[in-house]
């Protein structure tokens, strides 16, 4: 093995840690979509007084794989008045779009890893960006493809309607959701997700762009104190948590399949593994959408607890393992809030739904962007 | 190494091929795209010429193009609706009158 | 690494613009558009230029694009029809295509020497960031420019609207 190493050259190395990261992160995040239906489906029936899946396995656990089995052995209807290439791309467009985004996603601590001397590659994190941060508004206003096309090849017009609604509603809130992350951006002076994280991990949850991010910095005069630096963003994390769930489409944004109007909305004439994909492809989503979140209001895979907690807490494998058990927690915490408000809330209407994004979140956000320049400016 | 000038010619054959299509197609919708095309192929020489000199300048004026294009695309489309309405057609050989 | 990315990208940018040119239906032109905006977007990140590569897909593939896909699939668009004026289109508009694209080429690679070579990433790997960089100059030198953007931005924004909206 060692001698298999020595041979391979510096790119190789990192070709091969590469390929099995995004293997692995790529199971860990299918697993999670898998479980976040069950979690779905768990959570809404307690909601609604009753107990949701419960045959398959203990407490239900085994009922993604079931529906898994049950999806994948299903008829692949393919309606004949359909435009084939772009009925069949719609769900492979949607599906890698929401897959491709967890890429840029710092999960732990930086963790570099030598081997051999040659290459070092960071273990948690799949390609550390530069610009991480506009990577993956990019991806998600790619996404949108997926449900625009899927409307236009399956021909039929309550599909149609459903997707013309979902790509007006996602451009009109992709504004609102950009605007709301300048001011975390101005707080950490970069794009970098990690960089972002790091700001806001020096003193636990005090230092959360959510709860004030406080730092402790000298001020004018020399004098080490607590300041705000700019990071009271919780204005900001309002109109990011709307816009977020607007662009995954879920309530009370689900219009573009609201089933009450339009029968499924732009997968209505998808079966089988297609539906599944768009299925993943909505709570593949819902992920990305909590690790920004955490990552740009919730300090990341920061401790909550600050200093309080030594660094190397544990020894060397606990410390490396607890920044990934905040991230999954706070995301939990996340997937938890869009189920809640999914069995608490009734749908908007569609007029309404227009009026919100760009009546109130946009020019909100945009004062926003004004008072976290002002602190920021003032603080000199 | 990649000579610029490699980059240059794609950008070339992008331009050409927008001008092409710009000529041929009968659609309005799909004659702007074309515009877009060209847009694009002159956005690249900006960029090789901005990685040539090494300055940043050329990359503003690339920013300074897209922001121009997405002003142009949202009066060009509304236009287009507004077109689509009275004459309902998106062919441009139709599209020959002043008054409806 | 930098002539493979070069090689795939710029092969695909191209089969997308054919693929734009020879296609009849305007939803299958947009998307081979598309493709060749996401192809730019990789080129112009290995010459150094991240921020334009973001703002390429975020402001072409995600924003404009998207908008002209919405507004085929709200118009219904059809198959377009040849007529008469396009076989004249065909006549002048090919050889004029050509024959930019042989000009263009022939002063490319007469001055190939004095153009000099991309190298992946270019001279940034030295600076802080692109952003940064591009902020600078935009923010200071450019000011005022900037500034008139947001008032043509403006100005489209109320054109849309007054164009779009039904008459009463």
């Amino acid at each position: 093995m060692t001698h298999l190493l020595d041979s391979l050259s510096e790119f190789q190395i990192f070709l091969l840690i590469t390929i099995v990261k995004v293997v692995v992160v790529l199971v860990i995040t299918l697993t999670a979509v898998a479980y976040t239906v069950l979690l779905e489906r768990k959570l809404i029936g307690r909601m609604q007084n009753r107990w949701g899946p419960s045959r398959v396995g203990p407490f239900g656990l085994l009922q993604p794989l079931a529906d898994g089995i049950k999806l994948f052995l299903k008829e692949d209807l393919t309606p004949l008045a359909t435009e084939k290439p772009l009925f069949l791309i719609a769900p492979i467009i949607a599906l890698t779009c929401a897959l491709i985004s967890v890429a840029t996603v710092p999960f732990g601590a930086m963790h570099r890893v030598v081997v051999n001397g040659k290459a070092n590659a960071d273990i948690f994190q799949i390609a550390d960006i530069n610009v991480g941060l506009l990577v993956i508004l990019g991806i998600t206003s790619i996404g949108v493809y997926g449900i625009a096309l899927s409307g236009w090849a399956s021909n039929n017009k309550f599909a149609l309607l459903g997707s013309l609604r979902a790509t007006a509603q996602v451009i009109s809130y992709e504004l609102a959701l950009g605007l709301s992350l300048v001011g975390v951006v101005l707080r950490a002076g970069s794009l970098r997700l990690r960089d972002i994280v790091d700001v806001q991990s020096t003193h636990g949850l005090l230092s959360w762009n959510i709860l004030g991010g406080f730092a402790r910095e000298p001020d004018g005069h020399g004098v080490v104190g607590w300041t705000v630096v700019g990071g009271f963003q919780l204005l900001a994390f309002f109109i990011y948590l709307m816009a977020a769930y607007a662009e995954t489409n879920r309530s009370p944004f689900d219009l573009p399949e609201a089933e009450s109007e339009l029968v499924a909305g732009y997968h209505t004439e998808y079966s089988s593994m297609k539906f599944a994909m768009f299925f993943m492809a909505e709570y593949a989503n819902m992920i990305t959408v909590s690790c920004v979140a955490t990552l740009l209001f919730f300090g990341g895979a920061s401790s909550p607890l600050g200093h309080l907690l030594p660094d190397n807490f544990g020894g060397p494998i606990l410390a490396a393992i607890f920044p990934i058990l905040w991230f999954v927690a706070k995301i939990f915490c996340f997937l938890f809030l869009y189920i809640w408000v999914r069995s608490t809330l009734p749908r908007f209407r569609y007029d309404q739904l227009m009026d919100f994004g760009w009546k109130f979140l946009l020019p909100v956000a945009m004062a926003n962007i004004v008072a976290t320049s002002l602190v920021l400016a003032l603080r000199g | 190494m990649v000579p610029i000038a490699w980059y240059l010619i794609l950008a070339a054959i992008l331009f050409s091929t927008g001008v092409a299509s710009f000529l041929i197609k009968r659609n309005v919708v799909t004659i702007f795209m074309s515009i877009e095309l060209m847009l694009n192929a002159v956005n690249l020489t900006f960029v090789a010429f901005a990685h040539m000199w090494h300055q940043v300048n050329g990359q503003i004026f690339v920013f300074f193009v897209m922001v121009v294009a997405a002003a142009e695309a949202a009066v060009g489309l509304a236009i287009i609706i507004a077109i689509f309405r009275t004459r309902s057609t998106l062919n441009v050989d139709q599209i020959n009158l002043m008054k409806s | 690494m930098e002539l493979a990315l070069f090689i795939i990208f710029g092969l695909i940018a191209v089969a997308g613009a054919l693929n734009f040119l020879f296609q009849r239906h305007p939803i299958n032109s947009a998307l081979s558009l598309v493709t060749v905006m996401m192809s730019l977007a990789v080129l112009y990140w290995s010459l150094g230029a991240e921020f334009l590569a973001a703002a390429q897909v975020i402001v072409y593939s995600g924003a404009i694009m998207v908008l002209f896909v919405f507004v085929i699939m709200l118009l219904n668009a059809g198959e377009e029809e040849r007529t008469t004026g396009s076989r004249m289109a065909y006549i002048a508009g090919f050889p004029g295509a050509a024959a930019i694209f042989c000009l263009l080429s022939f002063v490319f690679l007469t001055e190939r020497k004095a153009l000099g070579n991309a190298n992946i990433g270019g001279y940034l790997n030295n600076f802080t960031s692109n952003i940064s960089e591009i902020s600078t100059v935009l923010f200071t030198k450019l000011l005022l420019p900037f500034e008139v953007t947001s008032v043509l931005i403006l100005v489209a924004i109320l054109g849309a609207v007054v164009l779009a909206r039904k008459e009463q």
